[in-house]
């Protein structure tokens, strides 16, 4: 059983990183738009 | 000596709209289905004879391997879109790369969640079977092509360069999909089937086996809509970052 919510952990996890990820990388861009506009 | 380039407006893509009601909406259906369908799948399933609690990532590992599908379908769709002259944007080659990012995060969940599977009915972690190698093949093209889309180009030649190279990438999906069928394959066949009434699953998989479709596809689709924004921004900045060098080139003419 452990295999298996192994399974599920790295699937909803790793999904979650990358949101995690994409929201963190448009944050920064945002900022760095709003910056280079002065 | 005053320079001859003239100071104009520099001229910037349009803002990325603004996330209305539709991006929260999806993320909270997205939430719930994924978490009703580990509930369903670890909770409410109970072990199967032949592959005993094994059976329990049914849930995640076909949705998973469609929604890779689903994914690099998309991709397709929007570059041979871009690549016919009349229809060409650059809103399709974005649009191409976001989803064959996602593609490839499902795809590598369907070879770990696979191989987890594996190893506990085939004995083995890993076997050079049609299926797995397809689909190990089908991993690595599109990680080619998202590298191919950081290879520095002029904007039209990447956009028609990746599109080509999504496009015979794609030339893997019908084989690894008809992989189990074309040959004799370690990897069972498909579960259930419409047209043969000899396969299909007790109540509680096969709720289990839908959750898992309706949550890796909303999924999906909350991951495009902010990936989708995420690759239009990206263009912005380099393009922003450009007209803002331009901008201070022309500066230093007008000063001298």
């Amino acid at each position: 059983m452990s295999y298996v919510i192994a399974g599920y952990a790295i699937t909803f996890g790793s999904i979650a990183g990358y949101a995690l990820r994409v929201r963190w990388r448009t944050r920064s861009l945002q900022r760095a738009l709003r910056e280079e506009r002065g | 000596m005053t320079s001859t380039i003239a100071p104009t407006t520099v001229e910037t893509a349009p803002a990325p709209r603004r996330k209305g009601w539709i991006g929260p909406t999806l993320g909270a259906a997205a939430l719930a289905a994924s978490a009703a369908a580990a509930v369903q799948g670890l909770v409410v399933m109970g072990p199967t004879a032949n592959q005993g609690q094994y059976s329990r990532l049914l849930v995640v590992h076909p949705p998973l391997a469609t929604g890779a599908y689903l994914a690099f379908g998309v991709t397709v769709v929007a570059s041979v879109l871009f690549l016919i002259p009349r229809t060409r944007r650059p809103e399709w080659d974005q649009l191409a790369g976001a989803s064959a990012e996602i593609g490839v995060l499902f795809c590598a969940l369907t070879l770990v969640t696979g191989s987890i599977w594996g190893h506990n009915t085939w004995g083995v972690w890993w076997t050079w079977d049609a299926r797995l190698t397809a689909e190990a093949l089908l991993l690595a093209l599109y990680l080619g092509y998202l590298a191919l889309r950081r290879v520095p180009a002029e904007e039209t030649v990447r956009g028609r360069r990746c599109a080509i190279a999504a496009l015979v990438a794609a030339l893997d999906i019908p084989v690894d999909h008809f992989a189990t069928s074309w040959w004799r394959t370690l990897h069972q066949g498909s579960s259930i089937s419409l047209t043969q009434p000899d396969k299909h699953l007790d109540a509680a998989h096969g709720v289990g086996l839908l959750l898992g479709f309706i949550a890796i596809a909303l999924v999906y689709a909350w991951l495009l809509g902010h990936r989708y924004r995420l690759e239009q921004l990206e263009t912005r900045y380099e393009s922003e970052g450009l007209s803002l060098a331009l901008e201070e080139r022309r500066a230093e003419g007008v000063e001298r």
